[in-house]
């Protein structure tokens, strides 16, 4: 039996930094917002206050702020041929869970993606001639100039750390000159560097690249948002991504935006209860609501006037898919749009080892770093390279926390005496030079519903298909050996390159930037939903986070996220309030 | 000339009974029945009713009463203040209302026990308390039935507390000090009548009444220390510029400290919502409040010192600063605070086992919390902590015993 409750103006699904978003934009704006958040309550005093925060063991090793595998997790393959097995054990990438989702145990580093990354397909092949075959690239259908006063609020919002580069079109010393003009300078200048950042800067000038501090969500200063809300000063613990910010030095929901809607009256939030699948209207017009299920295992039928999809990527496109929105994406003819251009990254790196020089790694922080952008998107001629994009090369310090952090140099054994040696006299003496490569979108790899394999509650398991493609081992070919260079220049005793090599391997940490399955375009032949996030087949509803993205660009992804959330915040609460209905002719 | 205020009076009181008895009247009439009700919102926002007359623990109604408050004599619940007739004050007069507030009698004379702040309340006016009335009467009426008392006899005689009286309290009417300004004058009465502030800043005796010499020097409530809030010369809050009780008070942040728990509710619930001349006159007037010389204990045992030096920076430099400067606004600075440095240490050692939570208001909606310590640090190592924290550098604040932190964690553990 269904219980069905009163209507609400609109229900969230998810509850994390794109569900902050809109319920503080559409309350604002009057509308009553109920959230439906999958997982339990968080707070910083109780779930990670500084007294426990840093317990490697309970939240690195036991995966403590995650999506738990026992009740939902993805199956893997690398390709069509192959059968895909369920992920029991995160590896390669890790869902959050809860109040805050992954905004809890991010690691800070807020870019805008550059104005040409927008506009992949039609930029790339102006400049270079037609894409290949295979290449499923697109346009967003909303342009970076377009987005750049939601960037800026969004950064205010979250205090971002960090130095200018281009401000209304005019290049400013220190920071990223290929960046996309701002109207603003970051609320907050950039963290302190160590002496690593400073070997890396000085040894990326010696090559005629422009190294510029990485904008950071953990804070250089103590900072009040618009909101009101207080951010503290970073203590430079090195415990932020996988772990909750105890010192209220993290820019998260919970400390940013969270505590303002918790003082409003036409906003609620239910925890602990997983949307089963969004409701069409018997005409197929609308979303009538959501169904869920609560702890108690009852179901409830939410009906709401609006439906916006805040979950992670991958769980927004497999509740499309369960609730039969759209029409799926199908490899072998290329139709269908749901679950297509899944797109991941490309991530290498080079450690240097020091002789004499102390770096500290234990003095860190998520977003501490110095990076370069020279190879980053567009911003490189690449004729006759065969490949579109790039990545950011940086050199950060995040940490050294001891279960996790043991690097050691080439010939080294994996363990005994001879490995620990290696430890002592490496341990504060290490660090690392990274490769942050986009990943550009082609047929092969994409996601649907898995044949065999079903979660706690008895729905088909989300089936990810992917692997590394050739635009991305050409990119990495590329870039690595110049991350590489640099790492050379910095005076060390040795450098190891970690090279991107073989097949996607979903067991190594990677990266949690999993995007596409719900991509955003101009026509519904090859968008799931339009510029303004707006479903194509139903107009009142609307989907957020990086799903949308065509394709991966070389950054991280949050920057991007939260400025489309508040476009298509501002999309509803302008346009959609006054005239509901497709803000998009198709 | 010299009767029109009289007349003015006279009608402001024949409106507040025309809006009793009638929705509709003249419009003076109504004006100055909003104007009598507005007056009375302010002066019940100012003596923070609504904090005790509502049970937040079990989602109360406003101002219907029921909380349990917790005295050294017992338990003692809040009456209904809505204009319910069976369980509030729906029959009671005007003059019934006025007496309570000015002499401790409820509406059929019978004391009342001073957790009650008469003695505070006294100074107001029967204009004030005719306007606090008029406000009450315009509240939704609510029935909420309020539970007996849980006091020992022979507090339980309601008689037993005419003795008090006698001894105590005293019926007084609020006179201007001359050769003070008119500021300080509107300070002392919003100090020492609505606000009540002694009610918590003032020592009591063993039979819960203020302690003259100890006037707004910190005094225990509920095993909480509120600290020392002379404004002068050595006085606890010496340190602090009017601009920063301002602050404090209107926003609920200052560089100093921050209000939390009790005096975190006292700020959501009535200061916030204050006009800033009136925060600034209980400011200039708290800053005229000077104190004796405070006494200076030894250097505690340099052993001692060390091993607090050491949990401070591992327990605590990280959001307090190793140098205690704390984070202004956010985190504490703890170099000079009047809680750490109190004669009494309870709320220090109350907040290291329980930790503490910075009120959210309209100004800073954040709520900073500091976690609590109980699981993490024994007795013997909070006690050299905040001896550490009193009397190290220049500060001569009396040691702290592992025997004074062993009774509040019992407190504690009793207690929830």
């Amino acid at each position: 039996m269904t219980r069905e409750l009163p209507g609400v103006d609109v229900v969230l699904v998810g509850f994390g930094w794109t569900g902050a978003i809109f319920a503080e934009k559409l309350t604002a704006a009057g509308l009553d917002v109920l959230a439906l958040e999958r997982g339990p309550w968080r707070d910083t005093a109780k779930d990670f206050a500084t007294t426990f925060a840093q317990d490697e063991l309970r939240y690195y090793w036991r995966h403590g702020m995650f999506q738990e595998t026992s009740q939902s997790t993805l199956t893997f393959r690398n390709n069509s041929a192959q059968t895909a097995l369920p992920m029991r054990h995160w590896g390669s990438f890790l869902p959050g869970n809860g109040v805050g989702g992954a905004g809890v145990h991010w690691n800070g580093q807020t870019y805008r993606f550059l104005p040409s990354d927008f506009v992949a397909r039609s930029h790339n092949e102006e400049r270079y001639g037609r894409l290949p075959e295979g290449m499923t690239v697109q346009d967003y259908g909303v342009t970076y100039e377009e987005l750049e006063p939601h960037f800026d609020y969004f950064e205010k919002i979250c205090g971002i750390c960090g130095k200018a580069g281009n401000l209304g079109g005019s290049t400013v010393e220190g920071g990223n000159p290929f960046e996309g003009p701002r109207s603003d300078e970051y609320p907050n200048p950039p963290m302190e560097m160590t002496f690593s950042q400073d070997r890396f800067a000085a040894a990326a000038r010696e090559l005629g690249l422009s190294p510029f501090p990485v904008p950071s969500a953990n804070m250089s200063r103590a900072y009040v948002n618009p909101l009101g809300l207080q951010l503290a000063p970073c203590t430079y613990c090195g415990f932020c991504e996988k772990y909750g910010c105890g010192n209220y030095s993290k820019s998260s929901p919970q400390t940013t935006i969270i505590p303002v809607l918790m003082q409003r009256e036409n906003f609620t939030l239910r925890t602990e209860t997983e949307v089963l699948s969004i409701e069409t209207a018997a005409d197929g017009s609308r979303a009538s609501g959501v169904t869920y299920v609560d702890t108690s295992g009852e179901t409830v039928f939410q009906p709401a006037e609006i439906v916006v999809m805040c979950a992670y990527p991958l769980e927004n496109t497999r509740l499309m898919l369960l609730s039969g929105i759209g029409t799926p994406y199908d490899p072998r003819s290329g139709e269908g749009v749901v679950g297509k251009n899944y797109c991941y990254q490309v991530m290498s790196s080079a450690t240097v080892f020091f002789e004499e020089e102390f770096t500290n790694g234990f003095v860190g922080a998520g977003a501490l770093g110095m990076t370069v952008d020279d190879y980053n998107g567009d911003n490189f001629d690449h004729s006759k390279l065969g490949f579109i994009g790039g990545g950011y090369i940086a050199c950060h310090t995040t940490n050294a926390r001891p279960i996790e952090s043991h690097p050691v140099p080439e010939g080294v054994p994996g363990w005994g005496s001879e490995w620990k040696r290696a430890m002592r006299e490496n341990f504060l003496k290490t660090t690392t030079v990274g490769v942050h490569g986009a990943s550009m979108a082609h047929r092969s790899n994409y996601l649907d519903l898995d044949p065999t394999y079903t979660d706690a509650h008895g729905r088909p398991l989300l089936r990810m298909t992917y692997d590394f493609t050739l635009n991305d081992r050409r990119l990495t070919d590329h870039i690595t050996p110049i991350a590489e260079e640099i790492a050379r220049g910095m005076g060390g005793r040795e450098v190891k390159v970690n090279a991107l090599n073989g097949s996607y391997d979903s067991t190594p940490y990677q990266t949690t930037h999993n995007t596409g399955g719900t991509i955003m375009g101009s026509s519904p032949a090859d968008s799931v939903v339009n510029r303004y996030c707006q479903s194509w087949d139903l107009p009142n509803l609307f989907v957020a986070g990086a799903g949308l993205f065509p394709q991966n660009a070389g950054y991280n992804p949050t920057g991007t996220v939260g400025a489309l959330a508040y476009w298509a915040a501002e999309a509803i609460t302008e346009q959609y309030m006054r005239q509901p209905g497709p803000l998009v002719q198709a | 000339m010299s009767g029109r205020p009289a007349s003015r009076l006279a009608l402001a009181i024949a409106a507040g009974l025309g809006a009793l008895a009638a929705a509709t009247g003249p419009a003076t009439a109504q004006e100055l029945a909003h104007s009598q009700v507005e007056r009375g919102r302010y002066l019940a926002i100012a003596g923070d009713c609504e904090a005790c007359h509502t049970d937040f623990e079990n989602g109360g109604a406003p101002f219907a009463g029921g909380r349990a408050l917790s005295t050294p004599f017992g338990t003692i619940y809040s009456p209904n203040l809505t204009p319910d007739d069976e369980t509030g004050l729906g029959r009671w007069t005007r003059e019934e209302f006025h007496r309570a507030l000015d002499e401790g009698r409820d509406d059929e004379g019978r004391h009342l026990y001073p957790a009650m702040p008469y003695p505070y309340y006294t100074l107001m006016t029967r204009q004030d308390t005719d306007a606090i009335f008029a406000y009450l009467r315009s509240l939704e009426p609510v029935a909420a039935e309020t539970p007996e008392n849980d006091l020992p006899f022979p507090l339980n005689i309601r008689r037993a507390v005419a003795g008090w009286k006698l001894l105590y309290f005293e019926n007084e009417t609020f006179d201007s000090v001359p050769d003070q300004s008119e500021e300080w004058n509107r300070g002392r009465f919003l100090v020492d009548g609505p606000l009540h502030c002694g009610g918590c800043h003032t020592g009591k005796n063993w039979l819960g009444a203020d302690i003259d010499d100890e006037y707004l020097r910190g005094g225990l409530l509920e095993n909480w220390f509120a600290p020392n809030i002379r404004g002068g010369e050595n006085g606890g809050i010496a340190h602090w510029e009017v601009e920063d009780i301002v602050e404090f008070l209107g926003t609920g942040r200052g560089r100093h400290t921050v209000p939390m728990q009790r005096m975190g509710e006292v700020v959501a619930i009535s200061t916030q919502n204050l006009r800033e001349e009136d925060l600034r006159a209980v400011a200039v007037y708290l800053k005229s409040l000077d104190d004796a010389v405070r006494e200076e204990h030894d250097a505690p045992e340099a052993a001692r010192l060390e091993t607090g030096a050491g949990l401070y920076f591992d327990n605590c430099a990280a959001c307090h600063a190793a140098d205690r400067s704390g984070v202004p606004y956010f985190f504490a600075p703890l170099d000079r605070s009047n809680k750490v440095l109190a004669e009494n240490p309870a709320s220090a050692i109350r907040i290291i086992l329980g930790g503490a939570r910075t009120q959210p208001t309209e100004a800073a909606p954040s709520m900073l919390a500091m976690p609590p310590f109980a699981w993490k640090l024994s007795d013997a190592q909070i006690a050299d902590l905040l001896t550490y924290l009193r009397g190290s550098g220049d500060r001569r604040a009396a040691p702290v015993s592992a025997a004074q932190v062993a009774e509040m964690r019992e407190y504690l553990a009793q207690e929830h």
